[in-house]
């Protein structure tokens, strides 16, 4: 068995890594392609929130001279300040030119309402459905806020008024996430990325082998060979099974590489995926490799061509998703009875290695056990449907 | 040698193959000869145990195909209907897969290789992907690959299926070389000329059953024919399948 085994698994290694296309699919685009792809979407997404909080918002203020300490204030508190004269039309047109400007005008009683400590209002024009306007505005009218409680409590204070007074109450945000917690989080669906890649890694190799075999006509004449049909389908599982361990050391890896271009610290955020995790990430999805290459077989054994095997085993990706998917949805925690479902299993151990939780050694065993069992399970009732007269379509 | 006895399958309501009875000698190159699904393929089928019976025996050299399918296959070459090869490996690779399958390795498989790739006239394209080849070389290596284990019985199921003349000519002298080697050759066919030029012994199907069997010269004599297509017609009762 194990002679007839290996003879199959090196057989359709060799048949698939000749075949170009595949090796593009299979160890390209899934495994290194996607997870650069996702980290370049999180960054873009990461460098636009950094900048709206750090960087300093242009304003143009016309009639300055109306209130000269109101936009000294302004400037102080980090805002770019130009000074401007015009009329109210002057000022809509300047907006029509310039979409994302954002325009203070200080009225000429500013300075005496202000003095007499009633209301000075200033009119910010701005246009609403521009959202750099609509970033630059709320960092104006939070600099004016800013300003405002100020003077404010100043003048509680010369009236011999405690400020606190007007505070009845106030909120204390308290962030209990440790900062590798906050971008697991937000990583969250790299577990994901990480379990679809694998699969994918050895999607094209699973349907050659039995659907794609049948279909060129090269499956009977292996029929009758003297070898038991369970082992030549073994051999198959074996060879997908290879394949998927590739691409996950390759996925591994590539997360691991591109994680460092994100600007997590920034954030107090630190993802956790040096190369001690790429290795007990490889160890802990590995099992799951079996499963995924027996279920894409057996699918694919029902199936009597290359096409429809893809499409039915473009539905098997979405399996794996499923308990993934209802645990998040519930937000169910992490417990040693969770470890059974292979692909949750393995999402929870790769959350908790990218978060630098203890995980206890149990749960690893747990969710390897499973996997091989389910695994083989699944690869004896390939052996099963192979010995049907009918896989011969 | 093949001895066949009162083979019968259905597919559901369809009886394929219904009571056939037949002997293959050594030696010798028998012809299944019928319309197209006259049950000539399922009956190669169960005798190269990838379809049961479902009544009926069958053995080759003795060894009974339903009762221990892994010996039948160790002495039997198969080429089935459409028969075809895997596209990315070479010839050689595509030949030695199957000796290795077959337990052969080292040196003994290497030194069979070749001389199937020399006796089939292979060498020309032998280390070339066989993604690129003609239908005609594709059967050459699918039978090499058939032939790679030395099996004293052979079972070729439409075999000029798709050649051309040329490829036809080089396949036919194959099947008589390997005749005067000894070999017990067994193929179908629905061409009654390919019958006629090759076959000792030809077993007439049609419907599942066989209608009529004997050399050609005993053929024509039983339908008082002067060529095997008058007995031909005459034995299944019209000119179905002729071409």
């Amino acid at each position: 068995m194990i002679s007839t085994l290996r003879i199959v698994m090196q057989k359709e290694l060799r048949e698939s890594l000749r075949d170009r296309r595949t090796l593009v699919n299979s160890l390209l685009i899934g495994p290194v392609v996607a997870p650069l792809f996702f980290i370049l979407i999180l960054k873009l997404a990461l460098a636009r929130s950094v900048s709206t909080e750090d960087e300093s918002a242009p304003v143009t203020v016309v009639n300055a001279l109306a209130a000269p300490n109101f936009v000294q204030q302004l400037r102080e508190r980090g805002l770019e300040v130009s000074l401007r004269e015009g009329s109210e039309a002057d000022i809509r047109r300047w907006i029509g030119d310039q979409k994302d400007l954002v325009v203070l005008y200080v009225p000429p009683a500013f300075g005496e309402r202000f003095t007499e400590g009633k209301p000075a209002a200033v009119q910010m024009y701005a246009d609403g459905s521009n959202s750099e306007a609509g970033k630059h505005g709320a960092r104006v009218r939070q600099a004016i806020a800013g300003y405002s409680a100020l003077v404010g409590s100043l003048r509680l204070q010369a009236r011999g008024v405690s400020p606190t007074i007007v505070q009845p109450v106030v909120i204390d945000d308290i962030d209990v996430s440790t900062p590798s917690a906050r971008a697991t989080l937000m990583l969250g669906m790299l577990s994901y990325v990480i379990l679809l890649a694998t699969l994918m890694g050895g999607l094209h190799l699973a349907i050659d082998a039995t659907a794609g075999e049948r279909e060129r006509g090269s499956l009977e004449s292996l029929l009758t060979l003297p070898v038991v049909r369970e082992h030549l389908i073994y051999g198959k599982i074996a060879a997908t099974t290879v394949m998927m361990l590739v691409s996950l050391a390759l996925v591994a890896t590539s997360v691991s590489f591109s994680l460092k271009a994100l600007p997590l610290e920034t954030f107090g955020m630190t993802a956790n995926f040096g190369p001690g995790v790429v290795w007990r990430v490889f160890l802990a999805v590995a099992p799951f490799a079996l499963v995924a290459a027996s279920i894409l077989t057996v699918v694919a054994s029902f199936t009597r061509t290359y096409k429809e095997a893809q499409s039915w085993l473009g539905l098997v990706l979405i399996v794996p998703t499923v308990p993934i998917a209802i645990a998040s949805v519930l937000d169910i925690a992490p417990r040693a009875t969770l470890m059974l479902v292979p692909s949750l299993s393995q999402h929870l151990l790769i959350q908790g290695l990218m978060r630098g939780e203890p995980l206890p050694v149990a749960w690893a065993l747990l969710a390897t056990v499973s996997c091989l069992v389910l695994g083989l399970a699944l690869a004896w009732l390939a052996g099963r449907l192979y010995r049907r007269e009918a896989i011969l379509g | 040698m093949i001895r066949v006895e009162g083979l019968s399958r259905s597919f559901g309501a369809v009886r394929a193959v219904d009571g056939v009875a037949f002997e293959a000698g050594d030696g010798r190159i028998t012809g299944l000869l019928g319309p197209n699904g006259a049950g000539k393929s399922t009956t190669l089928r169960v005798l190269y145990t990838v379809l049961r019976p479902d009544s009926g025996t069958a053995s080759i050299d003795g060894v009974d195909v339903v009762g221990d399918p892994l010996a039948t296959r160790r002495c039997i070459g198969v080429l089935p209907h459409g028969a075809n090869i895997y596209p990315q490996l070479t010839a050689r690779e595509n030949i030695a897969y199957f000796g290795r399958l077959h337990g052969l390795e080292g040196a003994a498989l290497d030194e069979r290789v070749e001389s199937l790739v020399g006796e089939l006239d292979i060498g020309g394209y032998a280390n070339r992907r066989a993604k690129g080849y003609s239908q005609g070389e594709r059967i050459k290596v699918a039978l090499a690959r058939a032939l790679v284990h030395a099996p004293k019985n052979l079972l070729l199921d439409e075999p000029t299926n798709g050649l051309d003349v040329m490829a036809t000519r080089a396949l036919r002298a194959l099947i008589l070389r390997l005749r005067a080697a000894g070999h017990c050759i067994l193929f179908s066919s629905h061409v009654m000329q390919e019958v006629a030029a090759l076959c000792d012994d030809i077993v007439i199907v049609d419907k599942g059953r066989v209608v009529a069997a004997g050399t050609p010269g005993a053929l024509k004599a039983q339908f008082k024919s002067e060529t095997l297509e008058d007995a031909f017609v005459a034995a299944i009762g019209d000119a179905r399948g002729l071409e």
